[in-house]
């Protein structure tokens, strides 16, 4: 066997040298017997991308095979582990400056993709790792594909995401293959689907699984095996052993016939346009041209409906929108990586104290991680309630089938729940998670440092407390660090951390990977009251109160935030985060910046407060939440208490968009200010923050990509109207005044 | 490989081929044609009694629901017990303790040692208990039985172990069962007539027990097949494998060699001696069947996989002292055992693998040492795969922490009367099994040495290193 084992990769071997002739570096091909197997691997880059080269290559591959008598069928394949294609290079449609120029490379995508399904030779697509975007693309123009079940193998059309749309074929072919309901939720959603479902939609035609140990390295033996398995299914098609089009199922068939009719179609387009101008208030224009580039194609035929497509393609990648969400992609990606080297000593013992919301939530983030969580709180009540949720966390996603049973019991055997200090000598990071009061962190820091080893590291998780204070009785202030986390904390991506002077490097470098491990978008930011996230808030909401008291019911106050852009509205907000603690930080920041942070009566919380009315926690706030329910009525005993806080609203500063206006300059002027004085370290975490820790609107970038497409000046102009009306808490910062003045200058180049 | 497969097949006089091939391996064979001085003369340790098997017997193996089907397990086990004592004459309160291994439990004898004694005839003051380790279950037994001689706690020994197919626990659902549960413990008419309101048509759906991980939820079918692609074992080697696993049980079966079966008259029916799924295809007849596990493009089908079984194993182990007083003639001394254990998921047949090399180790023994190997085979895959594993110098280096690979066995000397994919595999029954036809091959061949490995799921395995007991 050894010699016929010989022989096949001396043939091999003489196969390539013969094919490989000109020097290509992203795609080669090996023909065997009639078979040829194009693999890709962008040498350059981690992921494969649909780049210039990429596609050059390609087509030159292509028309070789084509070329090649002896080929019969063709088998595509990535030969990087984990990344069939990942999408088209983004930095292509980037470099182009106008919509003509993104148009024309869709059209180029769009013929060569409809090459690639006209093939006299039958193309299997067999992927593994992503497939997504114009990757995606690429293998429903292919005959046939067949995908590994491996957890990195994903298919899906995130162009959404990005303020575009699938703009080589994808809005086209979809719908045929998939149906319009599933084309849509795949296409509108964005949502990445993976191997199993994708085999249940008939988005991919076979599965093969993943391998473990043999004689090559699984990742290695797994494409290896994809390979043999998709030679062997290009022959069965070649052959015509395997049929390309599927039976139709009975439902399947059911639905066809009710989508031939006009009638049926339109209705679903107005459904799906009713359902995206309602999630999107018309903020995203990427789903509705979607929408438009589908309706074309099914109703006026393919011409039409590519031509739809590479148009519209072309329009959304010049949209502030499409611009801000790709900023905001590129933001993402950074905020995952650690700009502070790796940590000396990897944290593989982290401690919790306190078992609440907080708390527990970031256990639950970090049990599935390899890192032995252990899990204090003072009372059992406590401790047993932070350990179900953490429980309850894992076990929904065994539900959602995301983890098996078994992982989940293995992940919790990595957490420890007790009420004592009982090894925490061992632990490399200790979280404290306890009540927002300075006198109790300073208890809990002795105590800690106590029977702590001496690089273990102090984090606290405090959402205004400055860092420095609750360090000041440290004895080795190096090792105190802020993490902020947000809550719920499995859900909310962001994490900001926060140094003092005196924080080490190393201390910030292990927050980060601690954070980064957990799954987090990670800002670091300077010490100060609120740092940034909070900070930032604290104005708006203060000048929610003064809408709210200018008598302005809370649902027209959610209806107007959310209106322009946040998903959340402002009253909501106010319920979700806790009236308490917003009264708390109000407090507190109105303390350190004084008058500048003023704007409603901070009295009207406290009252809220006395009443119960703590948010959604305490089932009142400006809503009242019933379990179960998901109406909610306003509060209106809370309307009662706004009564006795009336304010007059002035006019001239008070129509909708003005109130907007008031809401959101006091955010971007806080943030600016913020990155003036040095607690932000670059725009681009500052938008990363406001976005994903505050929600702020995801179509405007955040709030300096706002400044920078909204125009400093325009901004300053409002903020001086209303100034004159409220003084110095709409004084533009000299950061932002400097933009107003000179246009060239902006915060993201 | 395959041509390897192939020369075993053929016992004709050495052709050019197999000579070339001889000459090629160099010492592996030669040793077995000229009996080699091995690397140790024995490996009895001072100090310690040597455990010797006294002898091994099995019911005739057959598919699941044929002539055992209305049968309990505690009566296939009664069988094998009551054919122990009759082949040794063994005097039946001269056993000191009991040990037994089961897979699939049958709940109402859920200590099936204890049953089977009781209806074997054995004193009701010989103590039995029941072990489990899935497929290795009766080797548990045994060394449970070597631990307890070794200790000196006890002298004579029955280990066995019976899997029983043909009728496995069909459970209520969870839901049922607690409604039934909580029905018991009702106490008012109107409190039991809403419990029986309450079921609905969920309730009533039943729960199979499945031959899957409880940790992976993966069929073992279905890891076989990955498995044997993860070592690039082919269809036709599988194929090929299985045919020579049918056609040398086959031949074993024919020239009187499989011993160790007892006849078994099944209450109703007709004595049963032989078993029943040694079936020697061809390869075309092989390559025809559909994979059973993974579709369309699986490797793993039902005739290269061992089928469900039913059957029961024992064997009378004893202190070397003690078999000698009672004028025995001891078959074989049970010496090193190990167990190993590793990824449910990725390695769950690789136990002989791991186990062969750290087995040999411990025992001072080398590959070429071994005259005798005789290996469980779940699947042809799994051995091939498993084979493959023991070549490779980087599977070695990568997962084993070893130095070099520890080799694969010769195959002239591997599993040359056939295994479980011909023999049948009750699953706890198949650990006595291949210790007894270790100990006979020796007796028959001359060897001195055997190595007995087995996988189990749980990603489990097991192997032992038995010595001729001299002639």
């Amino acid at each position: 066997m050894a010699g016929i084992r010989a022989l096949g990769s001396l043939s091999r071997l003489t196969a390539r040298r013969y094919t490989l002739l000109p020097a290509r570096t992203h795609v080669n091909y090996e023909i065997k017997g009639d078979v040829a197997v194009i693999r890709m691997n962008d040498p350059s880059a981690r992921v494969n991308t649909l780049s210039v080269q990429m596609q050059r290559e390609m087509t030159e591959v292509m028309d070789e095979v084509w070329g090649n008598n002896a080929v019969q069928s063709v088998v595509l394949i990535s030969s990087k582990p984990g990344s069939f294609i990942a999408g088209a290079d983004l930095n292509m449609i980037q470099a182009c400056t106008t919509a003509e120029e993104v148009t024309s490379l869709s059209q180029e995508g769009q013929k060569m993709f409809e090459k690639i399904e006209k093939s006299p030779k039958p193309i299997v697509a067999a992927i593994n790792g992503s497939c997504l975007g114009g990757g995606l693309e690429f293998a429903i123009a292919c005959q046939y594909r067949i995908a590994t079940k491996s957890k990195k193998t994903v298919l899906g059309c995130p162009e959404v995401m990005l303020g575009l749309l699938p703009g080589a074929g994808g809005t086209q072919r979809l719908p045929k293959m998939l149906g319009l309901p599933s084309a849509f939720d795949m296409v509108l959603t964005g949502r990445s689907i993976r191997p199993d479902k994708a085999k249940k939609m008939g988005l991919v035609h076979q599965l093969v699984d993943t391998l473990g140990p043999g004689l090559k390295s699984p990742e290695e033996r797994t494409i290896e095996y994809l390979e043999e398995v998709a030679v062997e299914a290009a022959r069965g098609l070649a052959k015509k052993q395997i049929p390309l089009t599927k039976e139709k199922g009975l439902m399947q068939k059911i639905q066809d016939y009710v989508m031939s009719y006009p009638f049926v179609r339109q209705q679903i387009y107005n459904t799906v346009q009713k359902k995206v101008m309602k999630q999107t208030k018309g903020l995203y224009p990427a789903p509705l041209k979607i929408i438009e580039c589908v309706k074309a194609g099914l109703e006026q035929g393919p011409t039409a409906g590519y031509l739809a497509e590479s148009q519209n393609f072309g329009k959304l990648a010049m949209t502030p929108e499409s611009k801000a969400l790709i900023g905001l992609y590129h933001g993402q990606v950074t905020c995952k990586k650690n700009r502070f080297g790796s940590p000396e000593k990897e944290v593989k013992t982290l401690a919790i104290l306190g078992a609440g919301l907080m708390g527990a939530g970031i256990a639950q983030v970090t049990v599935d991680k390899a890192i032995h969580t252990i899990l204090k709180d003072t009372t059992l009540e406590g401790l047993s309630r932070g350990e179900q949720q953490v429980y309850k966390g894992l076990n929904d996603k065994t539900k959602k089938k995301s983890i098996t049973s078994f992982e989940r019991d293995s992940f919790l055997s990595s957490l420890t729940g007790q009420l004592d200090y009982n090894g925490f000598n061992k632990a490399d990071m200790v979280i404290e998670a306890v009540f927002e009061d300075l006198s109790i962190k300073h208890k809990v820091l002795k105590e800690v440092e106590a029977v702590i080893p001496p690089h273990c590291i102090f984090a606290t998780n405090t959402s205004a407390l400055p860092i420095k204070d609750i360090a000041a009785v440290s004895k080795r202030p190096e090792k105190v660090i802020g993490m902020h986390y947000f809550s719920p904390v499995d859900k909310m991506q962001l994490l900001e951390i926060i140094t003092t002077d005196k924080t080490s490097k190393d201390t910030t470098a292990s927050a980060v990977a601690v954070g980064l491990k957990q799954g987090k978008v990670i800002i670091v930011v300077g010490d100060g009251p609120g740092f940034y996230t909070t900070r930032c808030l604290a104005p708006m909401l203060a000048e929610a109160v003064r809408v709210l008291q200018e008598g302005v019911d809370p649902k027209k106050l959610d209806s107007l935030t959310t209106g322009f852009g946040f998903p959340v509205g402002a009253a909501t907000l106010a319920d979700e985060v806790g009236i308490d603690v917003a009264a708390h930080v109000a407090e507190d920041l109105g303390k350190a910046f004084g008058s500048r942070f003023g704007g409603g009566n901070i009295e009207f919380l406290k009252s809220m407060v006395d009443k119960g009315f703590k948010g959604r926690k305490s089932g009142k706030g400006c809503y009242i939440y019933q379990p179960g329910l998901k109406r909610r009525d306003v509060n209106t005993e809370a309307l009662e208490i706004l009564e006795s806080y009336k304010l007059m609203p002035n006019a001239a500063i008070s129509s909708d968009s003005d109130i907007q206006y008031r809401l959101v300059s006091r955010f971007v002027n806080e943030a600016v200010l913020c990155l003036q004085e040095g607690i932000l370290a670059n725009p681009v975490e500052g938008d990363i923050g406001a976005v994903f820790g505050l929600g702020f609107p995801p179509c405007l970038g955040g709030p300096f990509r706002f400044v920078d497409s909204f125009g400093a000046d325009k901004l300053v102009e409002k903020m001086r109207k209303f100034e004159e009306v409220f003084g110095n808490q709409f004084t533009p910062c000299q950061l932002l005044l400097d933009h107003a003045k000179d246009q060239s200058k902006k915060f993201h180049k | 490989m395959a041509s390897m497969l192939l020369t075993s097949l053929r016992s004709s006089p050495l052709t050019s081929v197999q000579a070339a091939q001889f000459a090629a391996r160099s010492l592996s064979t030669s040793v077995h044609l000229r009996a080699q001085a091995k690397s140790k003369k024995t490996l009895a340790k001072p100090g310690m009694k040597n455990v010797v098997l006294v002898d091994g017997v099995r019911t005739p193996f057959l598919q699941s629901g044929t002539t055992y089907a209305d049968l309990m397990p505690h009566d296939l086990a009664r069988a094998a017990l009551q054919g122990l004592l009759n082949r040794t004459g063994l005097p039946k309160d001269a056993v000191d303790y009991i040990v037994y291994g089961t897979v699939i439990q049958e709940v109402k004898t859920s200590n099936v040692a204890r049953e089977a004694a009781l209806g074997a005839g054995f004193s009701d003051k010989t103590p039995a208990h029941t072990v489990t380790m899935a497929c290795i279950s009766s080797n548990q037994a045994m060394t449970t039985g070597v631990g307890l001689i070794a200790a000196g706690q006890c002298d004579a020994v029955v280990a066995g172990g019976v899997e029983f197919m043909s009728d496995v626990p069909i459970r209520h659902s969870r839901k049922m069962r607690k409604t039934m549960l909580s029905l018991n413990k009702a106490k008012t008419l109107g409190a039991r007539l809403s419990l029986l309101g309450s079921i609905r048509l969920a309730h009533l759906s039943p729960e199979l027990p499945a031959v899957a991980e409880f940790s992976t939820a993966e069929t073992m079918g279905h890891s076989a097949d990955r498995l044997a692609a993860a070592f690039g074992v082919s269809r036709l080697e599988q194929d090929e494998f299985a045919l020579r696993s049918h056609t040398l049980a086959k031949k074993a079966q024919d020239s009187g060699l499989l011993s160790d079966v007892v006849s078994f008259k099944v209450p109703g029916r007709d004595i049963v001696s032989k078993d029943n799924g040694i079936r020697p295809a061809t390869m075309e007849q092989l390559a025809k069947l559909k994979p059973a596990f993974i579709k369309p493009h699986g490797t793993v089908t039902a005739a290269n996989s061992s089928f469900l079984t039913d059957g029961a194993s024992a064997v009378l182990i004893m202190s070397e002292e003690k078999a000698l007083a009672m004028g025995y003639k001891p078959k074989a001394y049970l010496r090193d055992f190990v167990y190993v254990s590793q990824d449910p998921k990725d390695q769950l047949l690789l136990g002989p693998t791991y186990a062969t090399p750290k087995v040999l180790e411990k025992s001072g023994l080398t590959m070429n040492d071994i005259d005798v190997f005789e290996f469980h085979e779940a699947f042809a895959g799994q051995i091939m795969a498993n084979l493959k594993a023991m070549e490779s110098d980087w599977f070695a280096q990568t997962y084993m922490g070893r130095k070099t690979k520890v080799g694969a066995p010769p195959m002239e000397k591997f599993n040359t009367w056939g295994g479980s994919l011909s023999l049948g595999h009750p699953f706890a029954a198949t650990g006595c099994r291949l210790v007894t036809t270790v100990a006979h091959r020796l007796q028959k061949e001359g060897g001195q040495y055997g190595l007995v490995a087995a996988c189990a799921a749980g990603g489990q395995g097991h192997a032992m290193v038995i010595e001729a007991y001299p002639q």
